[in-house]
């Protein structure tokens, strides 16, 4: 039987702190890409109670994406914006998602991401990646970045870090290992690298900004 | 010097699109912030790269 909210809300509280979830409940995080790091990142913080998500992806799931993302073999051919809020409702059933199935662009990018506190960058290539910081850093000085780098391949996973590149500016992963170079992309280490993605976004809530 | 990626280098006078050039970078998958601010990228080749200045050039490999 599915928790109430009042139940879901204490559980949170036991295991966080009624203050930080409190924090938690509050924020607004958007997730820009949900393929591996992107579908990744918002369930941690789907089940660390982030209050809403704000879920952003053109694409829709394919076989080739089930060995790393978050989606079921039942859900191929579904838009992922419609997959993961399904997914992420059974996780975590009173989260607010707010889906936009578009393709971010110069032009679009300011109005979807204008009411999160803190933006995740989880796109796959490297110009998109590129593209969403320098508008980001450009557009919402007062906004929380997290991007990833360098998270291909079947390398260590003790390469994967998270570094600080200014005030409100993260970036996690190895830096150097790029998909069209180092033989596809295993789960568990792009998993890796959005569990940094999300532990980071949850250390800013909870006022810790060193890495 | 300038301090380039956490490292002394010897980059005073140039402009930031000539030592971009320089070190082959691709201005389109890289972010820059000087001196912690972003750098946009219509302001890569009038902005002039002075002594004790902080720059940190972010490159994006592809992956995700």
């Amino acid at each position: 039987m599915t928790p109430s909210e009042e139940e879901m809300l204490r559980a949170f509280e036991e295991r966080h702190g009624r203050e930080l979830q409190k924090k938690f409940s509050a924020a607004a995080v958007a997730v820009c890409g949900l393929g591996g790091l992107g579908s990744n990142i918002a369930v941690s913080l789907a089940r660390a109670g982030i209050g809403r998500l704000i879920l952003i992806d053109f694409d829709k799931v394919d076989v080739t994406n089930l060995h790393r993302q978050q989606y079921k073999a039942s859900q191929v051919g579904m838009y992922k914006t419609d997959a993961l809020s399904e997914n992420l409702r059974e996780i975590s059933p009173y989260i607010r998602t707010e889906i936009h199935t578009v393709k971010v662009n110069e032009e679009n990018a300011s109005e979807l991401l204008k009411s999160a506190d803190i933006i995740c960058e989880a796109f796959d290539s490297a110009q998109a990646k590129a593209m969403t910081a320098n508008i980001v850093l450009e557009s919402f000085p007062e906004k929380y970045l997290v991007c990833a780098s360098g998270m291909a391949g079947i390398g260590s996973c003790n390469t994967i870090k998270t570094r600080r590149i200014s005030k409100r500016f993260y970036i996690c992963g190895d830096g150097v290992s790029d998909v069209s170079e180092n033989g596809g992309l295993f789960s568990s280490r792009v998993m890796l690298c959005a569990a940094h993605q999300a532990h980071t976004v949850l250390r800013i809530l909870a006022g810790e900004f060193e890495v | 010097m300038v301090k380039i990626n956490g490292k002394d280098v010897n980059a005073a006078g140039l402009t930031l699109s000539e030592y971009l050039k320089r070190e082959s970078y691709n201005p389109k998958t890289i972010a820059v912030e000087l001196n912690e601010y972003i750098v946009s990228k219509d302001s890569y080749s009038d902005t002039l790269l002075n002594d004790g200045d902080v720059v940190e050039i972010v490159n994006f490999v592809g992956g995700g």
